[in-house]
């Protein structure tokens, strides 16, 4: 088995190059079809590794970069952790190319397209394959580059390329804290491997300041990547690119790498009880912030992107509470039902004809009965009713940040019904009351095919099931997703031991699902409503609906105290320093010269008295100075 | 062999010379042979057999002056990077027609030449006599075939580099004189000096002083932008390409060597600079609306951190800083040629004119990203290997330097993205309509780069076997000699 492992990053990136190069050769419907067993053939193996693989193993292929003693081997890590990341990529990556053979049918770049979403399975396997940290960031880079490519994908839109330059950008913000980090992590441990670094003396480490800077240095490269506060602002312009890549890239798996480093991490992080505290504070506030925005967007795609942010939070107040096989649950659940909505997203957008705005949808359950369904389904799962995925990874999550910390658990909690209440509306704006597009989309509206349909129906029934791998101890003892994990994870000292106990746990799932039910039912009756879907112009919102329509003017904030400053100070810079000081400095250094030549010149006059003069007090001068050096 | 390696572009420089209509093939060809040349020279290189190829004639005996060369694996990386570089700018100048051709390509021979001389010679005098000698033919082709305002422009150019090099002069002469006996230039005798901490700091400015001007380093650029933007653009490559190559090889078997208790007391204001100039020069790079010159500043901002890795002094800082002269001469030298391939269709380089080329040349859009990505170092091209362990070196001197060179990727990614942007991306115009895709003699100049983009990027590591044991040599060297040692 272990001989196979370098397979499954090469299919997909031989499925990058044969389409990319055999473009003109190939038939334009094949590229998908292959792009898609590329994928498959990778899930394989992965299935393989998940029955045959008990414990970590190292496979080295080649010295990458050496330097004196920095050594960076070129090599894969193979344990419990990257297996469940390579099943949900490869798994839910493979889902995704198949339902975009669908989607992308009509348009003319589709091979480009494949290629490109090939490409981003290879840097995304690079990534949580790595056995160390600049594998790992070869991969997160090269996954940003992908997002960069698909966002821009429709490539005549200035409007999509700026926001693929937005997200490269931002990620390379957070990219620079990663490369520092892991440098650091080599001064300090005088190797970048995972297994080397891991085995340090905790008790010689413990709080101290190198470790906590390594821990907030890689933490600042997953706030780029997985969009939280801060950096966050990139992920909703994605939802230019392909509605397939906002699945794939901008929901269930790249974003979650954030999530992932910090796991993979987790030893390091245990032993930094600061960062673990800032990372909790970063995710409530990123989850709460965010959830309010969504609650005000008429873009169908915008409100997942904002769930998506929120949910991001979620996963690192898991990690920061130091349950980190919590957070890679919640990744993986919230794989299987984001997935799935963006994918339902798109089929209803497929049948709009493009359309993304619910103020201008409605009615679509009996036109798109399956989208409908699997919609909704996906809906009940964001939303933690149970028994759906969701319910079992958010109540993990809220019982152990109640442990921790009451306050984040109130904020949470909040959270949780703030998501309920947009994914409702998000639900019943768009496949209940009357239909409100014009007529030529009504006459078009149709289900999509089964091509679409099908892997939408798998990811509905892993959003149904999913959860049970990871049943909460009230109910059972078979915690199956932890226990997995378990040989990997440690515990951080600071973690509180008061197991919440039972009768807490069982009660705070009854009075949520009883809360989310009447919410239900309140929500359908208000937005089935035609008088209570959000006026299609923005001068008709009340104040603070507006501020969150337009997501608090954070863009607009950015845009003036950062991007506009910087142009002004380059310009300056440019113009005034370079130009006039430096440059200036220069030529006047010239002309000074050229005028003492000028100037000097005219002591050559050809006068002889004025010659004979001059050697007189020169010979003088040189017989003075003779004496007094003696 | 070295001598051969010298002496055969002069050779093919006279032939170009008579060859009339044929020039610049015959040029290529010649340019080609002496690549060949060059890879054999390579497949005889041991890594840990010091220096080789060593030939050593006396060339004014009574002056201690020699015909000294030889090649170590830092000579022999620039070598090979100056003759895999050569025939590619050759080929990319194709399409052009220069007038009086015959001259044009004879001159970028000798240039070739003198490069080669630079980097394999083993005597301060001769080292500095090809120093010289590689000034007069880019003067001329710059003088002779760049653009409006050349005359102005060279003409600072020239008067810039050669102040530099009379310091350097001086120094060198101060030295020589400090050689026992019958003094020497030989570059033994010139490490074996102990001099005093007071005239090792003069003579670490008038060096650095030269080199700085060469590369060019903040504050001493200002030449360079104007001088990139109107050449000729097989001149700017090989300004940009090689020649650049020049300051840091100087920095490196000149400096570090000679005056180590000067980089000791001075390195730190060196580093500083170079740290500037990284930030500075990123970020006029961004309000640059000229292509071309923007490439300009943004080779500023690379070299600076070149520049900071090898006054870090540590292997890492070396290693890179050697890897990224390999990288930034082969992908500055892409980035002109795509510059040129633009003007060459639109007339213009002015970015807010151009737009929506992929949509009618879909090849050129390919290969620019490629090579775009290279230079804003995206891992798994050759960027990412230089500049990991550049970062790797200044961080282990200054953490606060190495987040503030840092800064540095980021305005890279928001300038090249943007102008690709620009250039690239968006609706079609009416001059762009025009543009057609990739010739064929053009993709065979793209192609060498891309495939050294990526085989540098995936597998760096017989460049890094063969540079090591002499860059460990040299920092041993400065090690010893200053009697400090980095932690």
């Amino acid at each position: 088995m272990m001989q196979l492992v370098w397979l499954i990053p090469v299919f997909p990136l031989a499925g990058f190059l044969i389409i990319s190069f055999l473009k003109n050769v190939l038939p334009k419907n094949l590229s998908g079809v292959l792009a898609s067993v590329m994928v498959l053939a990778s899930f394989c193996i992965s299935v393989g590794l998940f029955f045959k693989v008990n414990e970590a193993v190292t496979i080295d292929y080649f010295n990458w970069i050496h330097a004196g003693n920095l050594s960076i081997p070129f090599s894969f890590l193979i344990d419990h952790a990257s297996i469940l990341m390579l099943l949900i990529v490869t798994g839910v990556g493979f889902l995704i190319h198949v339902y975009s053979i669908g989607y992308m049918s009509h348009d003319e770049n589709k091979s480009r397209f494949f290629a490109h979403l090939n490409l981003f399975i290879f840097f995304m396997l690079l990534l949580v394959m790595g056995s160390n940290y600049v594998i790992m960031f070869a991969g997160w880079e090269g996954v940003g580059l992908c997002s960069y490519l698909l966002i821009g994908f429709w490539f005549k839109n200035d409007e999509y390329n700026r926001a693929a330059n937005k997200a490269f950008i931002m990620n390379r913000i957070g990219d620079l804290g990663f490369l520092l980090g892991i440098i650091l992590i080599y001064v300090t441990f005088h190797s970048t491997n995972f297994q080397e670094v891991f085995s340090l003396d905790k008790a010689k480490y413990y709080n101290q300041p190198v470790i906590i800077a390594i821990t907030m240095l890689l933490f600042i490269g997953a706030m780029g990547k997985s969009a939280q506060i801060p950096l966050y602002t990139w992920l909703p312009d994605a939802m230019a690119g392909p509605t397939p890549v906002s699945a794939l890239i901008h929901a269930a798996t790249m974003v979650t790498a954030g999530i992932y480093i910090v796991v993979r991490s987790n030893v390091l992080y245990s032993l930094a009880p600061a960062t673990l505290s800032f990372i909790t504070l970063i995710g409530t506030a990123t989850a709460i912030f965010a959830a309010t925005i969504a609650v005000a967007q008429t873009d169908i795609k915008k409100v997942l992107a904002y769930s998506t942010v929120s949910q991001l939070g979620y996963m690192f107040v898991a990690l920061g509470v130091g349950s980190y096989s919590t957070g890679l649950f919640h990744v993986t659940t919230h794989a299987f039902f984001k997935a799935l909505l963006f994918l339902a997203a798109g089929s209803v957008i497929h049948a709009m004809s493009g359309e993304q705005d619910i103020r201008k949808m409605g009615g679509l359950r009996k036109k798109l009965p399956v989208t409908f369904i699997v919609f909704l389904i996906g809906t009940l799962a964001i939303s933690g009713i149970p028994p759906f995925a969701g319910f079992f990874s958010k109540d993990e999550i809220l019982v152990h940040a109640y442990e921790q910390n009451k306050f984040v658990f109130i904020l949470l909690s909040i959270t949780s019904l703030l998501t309920a209440f947009y994914m409702f509306r998000l639900l019943f704006l768009t496949f209940f009351g009357t239909f409100r597009g014009t007529m030529d989309q009504e006459h078009h509206l149709h289900e999509s095919p089964p091509v679409m349909t099908v892997p939408l129906i798998i990811l509905a029934l892993l959003s149904t099931f999913g959860g049970f791998l990871g049943m909460p101890h009230v109910f059972s003892d078979h915690h199956l997703f932890e226990k997995y994990l378990e040989p990997l994870l440690s515990v951080p000292a600071s973690i509180i031991h008061s197991e919440a106990s039972g009768s807490f746990e069982w009660m705070m799932m009854i009075a949520f699902t009883v809360t989310l039910i009447i919410l239900y039912i309140i929500t359908r009756g208000f937005f089935s409503k035609q008088q209570n879907v959000p006026a299609l112009n923005e001068n008709d919102f009340n104040p603070s609906t507006r501020v969150l329509f337009n997501k608090y003017y954070v863009d607009e904030l950015y845009d003036s105290i950062i991007v506009k400053p910087l142009y002004w100070l380059s310009d300056i810079f440019y113009k005034i320093f370079d130009n006039r000081l430096v440059d200036g400095t220069v030529n006047a250094l010239g002309k000074g010269v050229v005028w003492g030549g000028r100037t000097l010149r005219l002591v050559q006059s050809g006068n002889i008295g004025f010659y004979i003069f001059i050697m007189v007090v020169s010979i003088i001068a040189i017989f003075v100075f003779n004496i007094y050096l003696k | 062999m070295l001598l051969l390696l010298i002496l055969f572009p002069l050779v093919v420089a006279v032939a170009t010379l008579f060859a009339k209509e044929n020039a610049k093939r015959v040029a290529l060809l010649g340019a080609l042979i002496e690549f060949g040349l060059s890879i054999v020279m390579l497949m005889q290189f041991n890594p840990n057999g010091g220096r080789q190829f060593m030939i050593d004639y006396w060339w004014v005996q009574n002056l201690g002056i020699s015909f000294k060369i030889g090649a170590d694996g830092v000579s022999m990386l620039l070598v090979l990077l100056t003759t895999f570089l050569t025939p590619i700018i050759i080929l990319s100048s194709f399409s052009h027609q220069y007038k009086n051709p015959s001259l044009f390509y004879s001159l970028i021979l000798v240039m070739q030449m003198a490069l080669v001389g630079v980097f394999v010679a083993l005597d301060g005098f001769l080292f500095y006599i090809f120093w010289e000698l590689a000034l007069i033919p880019i003067y001329l082709i710059c003088l002779i075939w760049g653009e409006k305002d050349r005359v102005r422009i060279t003409l600072k150019f020239f008067i810039y580099t050669l102040l530099g090099s009379l310091f350097m002069l001086v120094g060198l002469i101060y030295l020589y004189l400090q050689t026992p006996g019958t003094h020497s230039f030989d570059v033994n005798a010139l490490y074996g000096l102990h001099l005093s901490d007071a005239e090792q700091r003069w003579i670490f400015w008038a060096f650095f002083a030269a080199f700085a001007i060469k590369m060019p380093l903040f504050p001493f650029h200002t030449w360079q932008p104007d001088t990139y933007t109107d050449s000729p653009t097989p001149g700017t490559m090989l300004l940009s390409g090689i020649m650049l190559k020049m300051g840091v090889y100087g920095l490196i078997r000149w400096l570090l060597p000679i005056v180590p208790q000067g980089v000791h007391d001075y390195g730190m204001l060196a580093m500083v600079l170079s740290i500037i100039g990284i930030v500075y020069a990123s970020c006029i790079a961004l309000v640059q609306k000229d292509f071309k010159r923007l490439i300009a500043y943004s080779s500023i901002a690379h070299v600076g951190l070149i520049s900071a890795g090898i006054f870090s002094l540590t292997i890492q800082g070396l290693q890179g800083g050697m890897i990224q002269m390999l990288s930034h001469g082969i992908n500055v030298v892409g980035l002109f040629f795509i510059a040129d391939i633009i003007m060459r269709r639109m007339n213009t380089r002015e970015m807010k004119e151009l737009g929506g080329i992929r949509n009618v040349a879909p090849q050129f859009a390919t290969y620019f990203i490629i090579i775009l990505l290279a230079s804003i170092t995206l891992p798994l091209t050759n960027g990412f290997i230089g500049e990991f362990l550049l970062f790797n070196g200044v961080y282990q001197y200054n953490a606060w330097m190495a987040a503030i060179a840092g800064l540095g990727i980021i305005l890279g990614a928001v300038y090249m993205l943007t102008s690709y942007q620009k250039i690239v991306l968006g609706e079609k115009n009416k001059l762009t309509e025009t543009f057609t895709d990739l010739t064929s003699s053009e993709k065979m100049v793209l192609i060498p780069l891309v495939i050294m983009i990526f085989w540098i990027g995936i597998y760096p590591k017989p460049l890094l076997d063969i540079a090591e044991p002499s860059l460990k040599a040299i920092q041993d060297i400065v090690n010893n000699k200053s009697g400090f040692t980095l932690k």
